[in-house]
């Protein structure tokens, strides 16, 4: 295993790559106000963050990522468009043991906000991290989250549906549950069709949710009741799309051939992405394209994603990132702005040229 | 040499240290309190090399953790509450058939809508919406509701902590649900709460578990006798 020194030594030497390719370097507090971490990503992350507390500012977190302060920093005061470098601890809790469970350690990363060309800024962000990487026998994965995003809004349901389905792509076992009950395979439990036969507790009101936020979620039910049910071809499309796994230069044909029309306006931002890859020399044939990555473990991308990762299935990626749109804007309080980046994980990236 | 005795660690009062002492009567040991009825001291008969000490049942995981006691009997939710990864921490060696409890999650009653996990994240999407925060859930049992609800798939909750009268916190407007232990249910239906009808996070009961940290050198015959006299497999550790 790289020692601290090594792993610093690496993520230097990676930031000034970075800073190379044109990157301002910045450097995030170490401390982190907690809220706007835990409004983001709910007690999700007070797992995996060591939480602490400020007499005068308050709750405050270790540094899980550099993303969320970068973000934060750019939209305060970043001139467009513009590359971020940054490199130095983070800190994750772990409740698990295992080799490669570092609850504290180097990552170094790049992080691109331009809107003039998304799917150049994914292929420039995309080779940078693969020029870094190349000696490393690595495989890539590349997938991309607007697809399955673009597929439920394609659906020919309620819009009420589509949200929450769309909600709910980051947490696959409530999405299939959901899909299933939105389609009619799984029965009405017993309660669901007393509540809108019109049985009503006796019980006298307590709390802050109030009977009117209560009349308003009855309503949408009864909405949802009368609803015809998701065809259920659609829901064979959406889960051959989910499972979808091929080399990347064949992912447009097999992505058309499941036959969802809202998917092409997406399916041609691939196919622009990959053209994009190709002129700067990175063969899409040798990628690997699944449809489902990112969705468990990378919840904030919402576009483009991509992993480097080692042989070893008990080693973390080297290198994750992606592209997160969504994540600036609700930052950005009423601005938004394309982003792609990612990040290396120094220390396993030293401990893998020291294998070499 | 190291200590030579197996330490047993026991809850030190009330019903599960009269029913843990009754578990071990049932199976030829004798455990007792020593001394007047203050004092934290016990004695074991009818089983060799086993020292009792008596402990606040809440103690017991951390000791176990720690390897200070190779024995010891608490709920099996607070083990998997304070423990992280606890069966590497420790194993179970026999659940015991008494405190019995379980973790469940619980809404207002006068919630009509909602029966579910399912309807409990719809709510709770529809709450943090309207009102512009999480739905608080108020607990002690942070872990195991936490991990939960993230495996259930359930979105756009908080947990707030409250270490006792947790039922109140709803009508006192500081959570909108609570997970806590229950054994009637009587406490809830007091409060005007109903269990989720898939809230089910835990069902804990008093469990005989070994310690992987303290030090079995030259006491694991000692454990295979003791295993034996009492009826259960003795464990990989």
């Amino acid at each position: 295993m790289a020692d601290k020194a090594q792993s610093r030594a690496m993520a230097a030497r990676l930031l000034e790559a970075f800073r190379a390719a044109g990157a301002l370097e910045v450097t995030p507090d170490i401390l982190q106000p907690a809220e706007a971490l835990l409004d983001l990503y709910g007690e999700d992350i007070r797992a995996r963050a060591y939480v602490t507390a400020d007499p005068l500012r308050g709750e405050m977190m270790l540094r899980p990522d550099f993303t969320v302060p970068v973000v934060q920093e750019h939209m305060a005061n970043g001139a467009e468009p513009a590359r971020y470098a940054y490199a130095g601890e983070v800190f994750r809790r772990q409740d698990h043991r295992g080799p490669a469970r570092s609850n504290e350690y180097f990552q170094a990363g790049f992080e691109l906000f331009d809107r003039t060309d998304p799917e150049a800024a994914d292929a420039e962000v995309f080779a940078l991290f693969e020029g870094l990487l190349a000696k490393l026998d690595l495989t890539a994965t590349i997938g991309d989250m607007g697809l399955l995003r673009a597929a439920v809004d394609g659906l020919d349901t309620l819009p009420e549906r589509k949200a929450a389905l769309a909600r709910h792509i980051w947490r696959p076992r409530r999405f299939q549950h959901l899909l299933a009950r939105y389609s009619g395979q799984i029965p009405v439990p017993q309660a669901r069709a007393d509540l809108l036969a019109g049985t009503r507790s006796e019980a006298p009101w307590i709390g802050l949710r109030t009977p009117e936020e209560m009349e308003t979620r009855i309503a949408a039910l009864h909405a949802d009741a009368e609803a015809p049910p998701i065809a259920a071809a659609d829901v064979v499309a959406l889960n051959a799309l989910a499972e979808l796994r091929c080399p990347a230069d064949r992912a447009p044909d097999a992505l058309r051939a499941l036959g969802i029309g809202t998917l092409e306006p997406a399916i041609a931002r691939l196919e622009r992405r990959l053209e994009a890859l190709a002129a700067r020399g990175i063969d899409p044939a040798a990628l690997r394209f699944d449809a489902g990555h990112g969705r468990s473990t990378m919840e904030y991308y919402d576009g483009f994603v991509f992993t480097f990762s080692a042989a070893d299935p008990a080693l973390p990626p080297v290198c994750l990132g992606g592209r997160y749109d969504a994540l600036t804007r609700q930052l950005g309080q009423g601005r938004e702005i394309p982003a792609v980046g990612a990040v290396i994980r120094a220390g396993l990236m030293a401990d893998l040229e020291a294998r070499k | 040499m190291s200590d030579p005795m197996i330490k047993l660690g026991v809850p030190s009062k009330g019903r599960l240290m009269e029913k843990t002492f009754e578990w071990f009567a049932e199976r030829e040991i004798t455990l007792k309190r020593t001394g007047s009825e203050r004092e934290y001291a016990g004695a074991v008969e009818g089983a060799d090399g086993v020292a009792l000490v008596l402990l606040s049942a809440g103690e017991i995981p951390r000791e176990l953790a720690a390897g200070r006691i190779h024995l010891g009997i608490t709920g099996s939710d607070l083990v998997r509450e304070k423990l992280a990864d606890w069966d590497s921490q420790v194993a179970a060696l026999a659940p015991m058939g008494f405190g019995h409890a379980d973790l469940i999650i619980a809404v207002p009653s006068c919630w009509s809508d909602v029966d579910s996990l399912e309807d409990l994240d719809a709510a709770a999407h529809r709450f943090r919406a309207t009102h512009g925060f999480r739905l608080r859930i108020a607990t002690k049992y942070h872990r195991l509701v936490r991990e939960f609800l993230i495996r259930e798939g359930v979105a756009d909750w908080q947990l707030v902590d409250s270490q006792g009268a947790t039922e109140g916190t709803i009508a006192n407007l500081t959570a909108e649900a609570v997970a806590d232990i229950t054994s009637s249910g009587e406490t809830l239906r007091a409060n005007h709460l109903k269990i989720l009808s898939d809230g089910l996070i835990h069902q804990s009961q008093a469990t005989l578990f070994a310690s992987r940290a303290a030090d079995w050198n030259g006491k694991q015959m000692r454990l295979g006798d003791l295993a034996k006299q009492l009826g259960v497999a003795a464990p990989e550790l």
